[in-house]
């Protein structure tokens, strides 16, 4: 799933090298990259989601020669890339309202579909309140029509601009605006929550991918395989978010690396419902490592720490870990 | 201009927004020097020519090599390395094999007949240089580098010092050694052997505008051993010589040597080469307190070297050598035991060190000596105003490249002085620790190309029985570097930016565009090599 090249140095992880020949550049490793959400934008220092957007939107360009169409949920990524009258999108995007990108997206698709651009291409995104909870129903009936529109949901695990409130998305036991951390349960409520690629995965549709910030390379191909593919296709990002998760700006990819390495995002793709492959785990941490450097998590250790929690979530990444094989020998 | 319905302003970009100003540090791209830099005696930039060899440019790689060391070749075969014991790379798996991707470059230089090329203006100064061992190969070639005219003065037959008379053959094929000296005669360099020097003052008086002093170590050490006349007693430097000349001293079929250094372990290695049955080193400590690298002591024991450890020679009479067991104190000190044990021995070989012959010096007002080497100051001069000194005739560590960074420390000083000025060094940067690196990135080699990495890193210490790296295995040597401080262009940098705010430029390098970033410091966390370091605002 990585670029063949390795240098033992610099092998398939880094952004680029210096040595690789232009056909193996990845796209963020460009001169010419097309920056879809450029400089200016009022994202926090270290948003995760303003990089994760361009990271998916340069890709998507780069696939389809740069025939897009982005249609935008409300959100950080709408508010900060877009305060009338200045834009940072170098794409023609749309946006309509919090919890119907994907019914827009659909739309958009059709018109083009009407007018015979079979060569545009059209893609959805919002955060993962926009995506789990408001825009749920819709996006659902995307999937179950099959629309053809890639939706991009950008995982930073709460409604990060209305100033961090728990989504259907938010990780147990973190700390919210709407889970505080007092009491026996301290923080968001230890469910199972609403796991979004899996119930896209049940929706039988062509593509589901997750994939975060943290892996370019996986991240671009992925994005490249699904503009090749026709029909319903879902993305979900995992994009650290340094001010509702309390943690260091410079830290946005490392946390990405932490959760995926512990086992508690785990990074696979679907296609037509079935897993067809996953990004095996190269250097296992307890998951102690990942929480322990977000203030969300904060009431978790120390003298008045909750142990039992962090055991609880570690056997989270244990079960991921043994339901998607990320032990595994890479395929 | 009409505008849609509920829009008054015109749609601009937000590059109109000036994100910059939200900062409070800043990303600097920096050069940190690497471990294996800093560690190289002859203060080589590896990570510089490391970094050229991994394109595979490798006349480039070879021709910044030899800015700093003009004996790739050599240092390919004999430097004990302190660079890959430095190597932070031996905190991911193992350290880069810095010594055989040098050794590649060295052999191909000779292959393809690269060449030095001096300066065309010539400074019309002459210097004078004893000796044409490393330190006064390098001082040589450093010089003439810088337009002066150079005459080395040797008293042995041919050039190289102990590279010639010391190191035996199969550790340091003549060929390369003869190879490497030759593109210094061909720059200019004059090497007058069957010469030896009685009085450098003289020289100045004859003009030489500077004398340097490359004498090395070549007398003996002397222990006194009650012996009868049937065992012949040599000293190992001699034997050595001799067998450099062609003329080895006739051992016997049993030897024993006395000492625990490096010269021990070439002179028994060296005498099972000419022929004895049996050979066996007598040291009065521990292994761990043996003074010879352990390459060698591995070496000398697969070549069935035979160690007694804890042994002191008694005496020595009729075909036989009395040891003594020793037992370290409490101080760890060995103590005599009274326990003896007898060896059969045909002749004994004592390897107890070198002296400086200081004989060269004697008389001259201002030069002093202590603990048997000559002084000198920071500048590498003797106590006698353009007399300088380096190598083993010095106080320092006595190993071929240390003698080659005195021989390049001491041509800049002189250099110097000989316009009238002080040499300066540049001011070093800042170490780039193991603790700088983001590891992630530095992806593992996988197993099937393990067998051939170790061979890569075996080869230095077997040069004479193994071939050096083919070019295969050198490149992706190279490519383990690490580039530690010092960017290698991988791009993270210009990628992670979540506001663009980093710029690719032409020539490969990166800049910051401060109108833009936030500083929010992911380029520097994510940068592999530790090369961005974030810097308070002034405000
Ligand atoms: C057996 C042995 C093995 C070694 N192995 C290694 C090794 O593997 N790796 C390593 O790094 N180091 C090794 N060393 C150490 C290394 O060889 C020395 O540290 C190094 O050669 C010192 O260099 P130099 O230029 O100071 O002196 P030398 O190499 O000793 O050269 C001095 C030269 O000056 C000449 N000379 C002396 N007096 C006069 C005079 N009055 N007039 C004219 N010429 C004169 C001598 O003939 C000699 O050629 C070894 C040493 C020995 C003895
Ligand atoms: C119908 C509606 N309800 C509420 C809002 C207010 N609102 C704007 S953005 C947002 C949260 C967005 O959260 P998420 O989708 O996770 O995106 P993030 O900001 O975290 O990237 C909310 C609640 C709205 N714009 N529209
Ligand atoms: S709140 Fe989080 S998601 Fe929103 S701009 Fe800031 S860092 Fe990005
Ligand atoms: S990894 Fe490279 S730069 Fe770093 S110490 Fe080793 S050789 Fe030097
Ligand atoms: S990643 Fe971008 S914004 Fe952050 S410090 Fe570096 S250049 Fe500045
Ligand atoms: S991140 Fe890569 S390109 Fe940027 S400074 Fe570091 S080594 Fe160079
Ligand atoms: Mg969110």
């Amino acid at each position: 799933m990585s670029t063949p090249l390795k240098f033992y140095q610099v092998g398939s992880f880094a952004v680029g090298n210096r040595l690789l020949g232009d056909e193996q550049l990845s796209v963020q490793s460009r001169s010419d990259r097309t920056n879809s959400l450029t400089s200016g934008h009022r994202a926090c220092q270290g948003c995760g989601e303003a990089l994760g957007a361009r990271y998916v939107m340069d890709a998507a360009m780069a696939a389809t020669d740069g025939k897009v169409i982005a249609v935008n949920a409300t959100g950080c990524l709408e508010v900060f890339s877009t305060p009338y009258p200045e834009t940072s999108w170098r794409l023609p995007w749309m946006h309509s309202l919090f919890g119907n990108a994907a019914p827009v997206a659909t739309g958009v698709a059709f018109a083009l579909k009407a007018q015979g651009r079979s060569d545009i291409r059209v893609v959805a995104q919002g955060g993962d309140g926009g995506t789990v909870d408001i825009g749920f129903g819709p996006l659902s009936g995307m999937f179950e029509r099959n629309d053809d529109v890639l939706y991009v949901c950008y995982d930073n695990e709460a409604y990060m601009n209305t100033g961090v409130q728990r989504s259907g998305a938010t990780p147990p036991a973190a700390r919210t605006n709407t889970t505080h951390a007092v009491g026996e349960n301290p923080g968001a409520s230890f469910t199972q929550g609403k796991n979004l690629p899996k119930i896209a995965m049940a929706h039988g549709i062509p593509y589901v991918a997750t994939a975060s910030v943290s892996d370019l390379h996986d991240l671009e191909e992925k994005v490249t395989k699904a503009m090749s593919m026709h029909g319903a296709r879902y993305l979900h990002v995992l994009v650290p978010c340094p001010l509702g998760w309390g943690t260091r700006s410079e830290e946005t990819i490392k946390l990405a690396r932490l959760a995926t390495e512990s086992g508690l995002f785990p990074v696979y793709e679907a296609e037509d419902g079935v897993v067809t492959a996953t990004k095996k785990i190269r250097k296992q941490v307890p998951v102690d490592e990942y929480l322990q450097i977000q203030k969300r998590f904060s009431h978790l250790f120390g003298p008045k720490g909750n142990p039992e929690l962090v055991k609880a979530i570690q056997e989270i990444a244990n079960r991921n870990i043994a339901e998607f094989d990320l032990l595994g020998e890479a395929q | 201009m009409s505008k849609p319905f509920a829009i008054t302003l015109n749609i601009g970009s937000s590059l109109a927004n000036h994100t910059g100003s939200w900062r409070s540090e800043r990303p600097v791209y920096v050069n940190r020097m690497p471990p294996c830099n800093n560690a190289c005696p002859a203060g080589e930039d590896v990570q510089g020519w490391l970094y050229e060899g991994e394109s595979g440019n490798y006349e480039q790689a070879w021709r910044n090599l030899v800015r700093d060391n003009p004996f790739p070749a050599i240092m390919g075969r004999i430097c004990y390395h302190p660079c890959q014991t430095a190597c932070n790379r031996a905190d991911v798996d193992e350290a880069v094999g810095i010594n055989s991707v040098e050794r590649f470059l060295g052999d191909q230089a000779i292959d393809k007949g690269w060449q030095f090329t001096a300066p065309t203006t010539k400074s019309g100064r002459r210097i004078l240089i004893v000796g044409s061992g490393p330190s006064g190969l390098s001082a040589a070639y450093h010089l003439a580098m810088k337009g002066h005219e150079v005459v080395i003065r040797e008293s042995a037959a041919e050039p190289g010092g102990m590279m010639r008379y010391g190191i035996p053959a199969y550790r340091l094929p003549r060929e390369v050694l003869d190879a490497e000296i030759s593109r210094l005669v061909n720059i200019g360099v004059r090497i007058e052997c069957n010469t030896k020097v009685e009085n450098p003052e003289s020289a100045i008086k004859d003009g030489f505008d500077a004398v340097f002093l490359a004498i090395g170590a070549h007398l003996g050490k002397r222990a006194y051993i009650p012996a009868g006349d049937t065992v012949r007693i040599l000293d190992a430097v001699s034997v050595l010589h001799m067998t450099a000349d062609g003329e080895p001293p006739l051992l016997g079929r049993s030897v024993v040597v006395y000492g625990g250094g490096n010269t021990a372990l070439d002179a028994a290695r060296t005498a099972k080469r000419l022929g004895a049955y049996e050979a066996i080193v007598v040291y009065r400590r521990t292994q761990e307190k043996m003074p010879a690298h352990a390459s060698e002591l591995k070496e000398a024991l697969e070549e069935g070297i035979v160690m007694r450890w804890l042994s002191t020679i008694a005496w020595v009479n009729s075909g036989a050598v009395t040891i003594e067991r020793m037992e370290l104190d409490s101080a760890g000190m060995p103590q005599p035991t009274g326990e003896f044990e007898s060896l059969q021995a045909d002749s004994v070989i004592l390897a107890l060190g070198q002296e400086v012959d200081l004989s060269i010096v004697e008389g001259i007002q201002g030069i002093t000596i202590d603990d048997g080497v000559i002084e000198v100051n920071e500048f590498l001069m003797t106590g006698r105003d353009g007399i300088f000194a380096g190598g083993d005739a010095v106080p320092g560590e006595r190993t071929a490249t240390n003698a080659i960074g005195h021989g390049k420390h001491a041509a800049r000083a002189i250099n110097s002085w000989l316009e009238g000025q002080t040499f300066v060094h540049a001011p070093r940067p800042e170490l780039a620790s193991f603790d700088r690196l983001n590891t992630w990135y530095y992806s593992d080699a996988p197993k099937k190309v393990r067998p051939k990495l170790d061979a890569a890193r075996r080869a230095e210490s077997f040069a004479e029985v193994v071939q050096g790296l083919d070019e295969a295995t050198a490149l992706f040597e190279a490519r383990r570097c690490l580039s530690c401080g010092n960017c290698f262009g991988c791009d993270n940098c210009f990628g992670v930016c979540p506001d663009n705010a980093v710029i690719k430029l032409a020539d490969g390098k990166y800049e910051i565009n401060l109108d833009y970033c936030k500083g929010c410091g992911i380029c520097a966390n994510e940068c592999p090599c530790g090369a961005i370091d974030m810097v308070p605002e002034r405000s």
